[in-house]
C-alpha cells in the first residue's frame, strides 16, 4: 500500500457522509482544496468539522462518499497509509519520548535514513531546537504546540491537518502562533487544513474559509467575501456581526430591490440578495452603519433609533441602538477626531448606510434556526 | 525513582517553574499527619523486623532443645543457604513464571477494559474484584478441588493425553497456576489504570505518524503503560515469591518453596526459629536486590 503515500495533488471530498447511529455528523460533503492552500473549516462545535478532518486523516471512515488526493482514492485506507499528518487539539505528544524522538517518530517509521537530521531541521523551523532533549511534560502549552506542529511537518505530508491547534493557548500566544503558522505554511508550501470555531482565527490565516453548519458547508470562499457578502443567515451571524431584520420585497429600483423592513423602505442590490421576491432577511455590517444626530441629506436607507449603550474601544466607539422595530443594532464609528461623538444612552440618532453595502439572505435559515 | 516528579506536568510560560516553599506551619502539619502512620509502622514493622534480625542470629542451648540465647551466630545464614538453596531457586522460578503468565493474561484484559469494553467496563471491573470478597485460602481450596484427580480439568487433559504424570494437582503446574490466579488482579488493575489514563489521541497519533497497529502498540501504547506493567509485576512477583499457601494446598509433597520451609521451621520443627528468621531475612534481601535491579533496568521516571 506504499503507493498511497505517494499521492499528490488537490484534496477532494466527494459527497462524503458520516453517520454515528442516527446522528448525521457530515452530510454529503463536497469539497476541493487546491494543493498548497491554507484552508479553514469554520463552524460551531458539533457542526461536523472535526469528523471531516478525521475522515481525511483516516481516523474515521466515511459512511458514504470518497476521499481523494489527486487521482488517488484514499477511502478505506488506514491512517498510516496516507500522506496526511495531524496536529491534534491536545497535541497528543508521546509522553515517554523526548521532544527530538517525538519529531523523529514519523521519519523513523518510514525508515528515513536522515530521520534525526530532519527532526532537527523541523525543530529549528518551529524554534524549538533548544528543547530537543526535554520530555513533553517539561514544556509549556505553546511549546508543546510547536513540537506537535514540527512532528507533523517533518513528514512533508501532502495535507497537514490542524484540529483547533491554538484552542488551549492564551490570547497573546494565539495571536503569535497565528502569524507563525501562516509563515510556516508559506515557507513549506503544503496544504494546510485548519479546523476551528474561532472565526477571527480562520479569517486571519486561511486563503479559503468553508463555514460548516450541521454537517454541510453553508458557504465557502475567501474571508473577505464571506464577510462582505454572506449567503445565508448562519454565515452572516457566525462570521462577524450583522444587523439584520426580516422584510418583504415590494419592487425594484434599477439595480436595486426595494423591501419593507418594519415599515422602513430599504434598498439592496439585486446581485447582493439571495432572494428576488417574497420575504427576505435584510442585513448590514456594523462598521458600514454611520451614526448622526440629524437626519442625513438624501434620505433613503436611514432609520431613526435610540442609543442604548455606548462603549469606547480606543480605535472605535461601539453603539447599541434600538430600532423602531425593537431590535438592537450595533454600529462602530472610528475615532478619527480627537473628541469622540458625544452621545449618551437615551439620545435619538439617525442610522445611515450606503445601500451598496447592504445584503439580503433567505429567511428559511431563520425559521430553521428558530425550530432548532 | 521519580526524577520527573518535581516537574509540574503543565508548566506555564517559558522556563522552569520556581519551587514554592511551604510555610513553616503547613510543614508541621505535614509531619503531624505522618505521625500515626509512622507510629504504626514503627511498632508493627520496624520493631518486629529488628526482633526477627536478632532471632536470626541466636544460638540454641545445647542442653535445652527449643531454647535459644542471644548471639551473633552467622552460621544460621550459611545453613539456610546451603540447606535450602533449591527452595529459594524454586520460589523465584515459580513466582517468575506466575508473573509472566499473569502478565500475558492481564495485559489483553486490561487493554480490552480500557479501550474496547464500553459499557461492559464496570461489569468487567466487578468480575476482577469479586474474588476478593472470599478468602484467599478458600479460593485456593476451590482450586484444589478443580484440579483434583476427579475434577474435570484432569479428566479432559488426560483424555487428550496431555498429562504425562496423569495428575495435575500436587504438581508444580498446579502451584504456578494457583499463583497466577491468585495474583492476577494485582497485575490487571495497575496496567488498566495506566492504560485508562493514556490519551487515546496519543495512540491515534502513532497511526497518524505511519506506525501500523502492531508498531503503534510496541512504540506507543506499551511504553506508555510501563508504569502499570512495572507496578503489576512487582505486586505479583513479590508476594508470589514468599507465598506458601498455593504450594501447601496445590503442590507436591517434596520440592517445596522457601515460604513453606519458613512456615515449617517456625511452626513444626522445634528449635527452628533462628533458621526460619535467617531464611526470612535472606528472602527479603534477595527480593530487594532483584526489585532494585529490575526497576533500574525497566523503571520509568514516574513509577506509581
Amino acid at each position: 500500500m506504499g503507493d498511497l503515500r505517494d499521492a499528490h495533488g488537490d484534496l477532494q471530498l466527494e459527497s462524503v457522509t458520516k453517520r454515528f447511529g442516527d446522528f448525521v455528523a457530515v452530510d454529503g460533503l463536497d469539497l476541493e482544496v487546491p494543493r498548497g492552500s491554507f484552508f479553514a473549516l469554520l463552524g460551531p462545535s458539533g457542526c461536523g468539522k472535526t469528523t471531516t478532518l478525521r475522515m481525511i486523516a483516516g481516523l474515521e471512515q466515511p459512511t458514504a462518499g470518497r476521499v481523494l488526493i489527486g487521482d488517488t482514492d484514499l477511502t478505506g485506507s488506514r491512517p498510516y497509509e496516507r500522506p496526511v499528518n495531524t496536529v491534534f487539539q491536545s497535541y497528543a505528544l508521546f509522553p515517554h519520548l523526548s521532544v527530538h524522538d517525538n519529531v523523529a517518530f514519523g521519519p523513523k517509521r518510514r525508515k528515513a535514513k536522515d530521520a534525526d537530521t530532519r527532526a532537527g531541521e523541523a525543530l529549528e523551523l518551529v524554534q524549538m531546537a533548544d528543547f530537543a532533549a526535554r520530555k513533553p511534560a517539561q514544556l509549556s502549552g505553546g511549546q508543546q504546540q510547536r513540537v506537535a506542529l514540527a512532528r507533523a511537518l517533518v513528514n512533508r505530508p501532502e495535507v497537514l491537518l490542524l484540529d483547533e491547534p491554538l484552542g488551549a493557548l492564551d490570547l497573546k500566544l494565539r495571536r503569535e502562533m497565528q502569524v507563525e503558522l501562516k509563515r510556516i505554511q508559506t515557507e513549506v508550501g503544503l496544504t494546510f487544513i485548519h479546523v476551528t470555531h474561532d472565526q477571527e482565527e480562520a479569517m486571519t490565516m486561511a486563503d479559503t474559509v468553508a463555514v460548516m453548519n450541521r454537517g454541510h458547508i453553508e458557504q465557502m470562499g475567501p474571508p473577505e467575501e464571506l464577510y462582505d457578502l454572506p449567503r445565508t443567515r448562519f454565515v452572516a451571524n457566525f462570521v462577524g456581526q450583522a444587523n439584520m431584520g426580516p422584510g418583504t420585497v415590494e419592487g425594484t429600483d434599477g439595480d436595486y430591490l426595494v423591501a419593507d423592513v418594519y415599515g422602513t423602505k430599504v434598498k439592496v442590490k439585486r446581485s447582493r440578495s439571495q432572494v428576488q421576491e417574497g420575504s427576505l432577511l435584510f442585513g448590514v455590517r456594523p462598521e458600514k452603519v454611520q451614526v448622526s444626530r440629524t437626519q442625513p441629506e438624501g434620505g433613503g436607507n436611514d432609520v431613526m433609533g435610540v442609543v442604548k449603550d455606548v462603549s469606547f474601544l480606543g480605535v472605535a466607539t461601539a453603539y447599541l441602538v434600538e430600532m423602531p422595530s425593537g431590535t438592537i443594532w450595533s454600529c462602530y464609528e472610528q475615532n478619527l477626531d480627537v473628541e469622540p461623538i458625544d452621545l449618551r444612552p437615551g439620545d435619538q440618532v439617525w442610522l445611515r448606510w450606503n445601500p451598496a453595502h447592504a445584503f439580503a439572505v433567505a429567511p428559511e435559515g431563520a425559521l430553521q434556526e428558530a425550530a432548532r | 525513582m521519580s526524577a520527573a516528579a518535581h516537574i509540574p506536568s503543565s508548566t506555564k510560560g517559558e522556563g522552569g517553574a520556581q519551587e514554592v516553599r511551604a510555610p513553616a506551619g503547613s510543614r508541621w502539619m505535614a509531619y503531624l499527619l505522618l505521625l500515626p502512620g509512622l507510629l504504626w509502622l514503627g511498632v508493627f514493622f520496624v520493631l518486629p523486623l529488628v526482633q526477627l534480625g536478632a532471632v536470626s542470629l541466636q544460638s540454641r542451648w545445647p542442653d535445652f532443645p527449643g531454647y535459644y540465647y542471644p548471639d551473633l551466630n552467622w552460621h544460621n545464614y550459611v545453613q539456610a543457604l546451603t540447606d535450602y538453596g533449591p527452595h529459594f531457586a524454586r520460589s523465584f522460578v515459580y513466582a517468575g513464571l506466575a508473573t509472566l503468565f499473569a502478565f500475558v493474561l492481564a495485559y489483553p484484559l486490561a487493554y480490552a477494559m480500557a479501550f474496547k469494553a464500553g459499557r461492559w467496563r464496570g461489569i468487567m471491573m466487578i468480575c476482577i474484584i469479586a474474588p476478593f470478597f472470599t478468602s484467599f485460602i478458600l479460593r485456593t481450596f476451590a482450586w484444589a478441588q478443580i484440579l483434583s484427580d476427579e475434577g474435570w480439568v484432569a479428566d479432559v487433559l488426560n483424555a487428550l493425553h496431555l498429562l504425562p504424570g496423569g495428575q495435575i494437582i500436587n504438581t508444580p503446574i498446579a502451584v504456578v497456576a494457583g499463583l497466577t490466579y491468585n495474583f492476577l488482579p494485582f497485575m490487571v488493575l495497575p496496567i488498566y489504570a495506566s492504560l485508562e489514563r493514556a490519551d487515546p489521541r496519543v495512540i491515534e497519533a502513532g497511526g497518524d505518524l505511519y506506525a501500523n497497529g502492531l508498531t503503534t502498540f510496541r512504540t506507543v501504547t506499551l511504553p506508555m503503560s510501563m508504569p502499570g506493567v512495572l507496578a503489576g509485576t512487582l505486586l505479583t512477583f513479590i508476594p508470589a515469591a514468599g507465598d506458601f499457601v498455593n504450594m501447601e494446598l496445590l503442590g507436591p509433597q517434596r520440592g517445596k518453596m522457601v515460604g513453606n520451609v519458613i512456615n515449617d521451621q517456625f511452626l513444626a520443627i522445634p528449635g527452628g526459629y533462628p533458621i526460619a528468621a535467617a531464611l526470612s531475612f535472606t528472602l527479603m534481601a534477595a527480593i530487594l536486590v532483584m526489585v532494585f535491579l529490575y526497576v533500574r533496568r525497566f523503571g520509568t521516571e514516574e513509577l506509581v
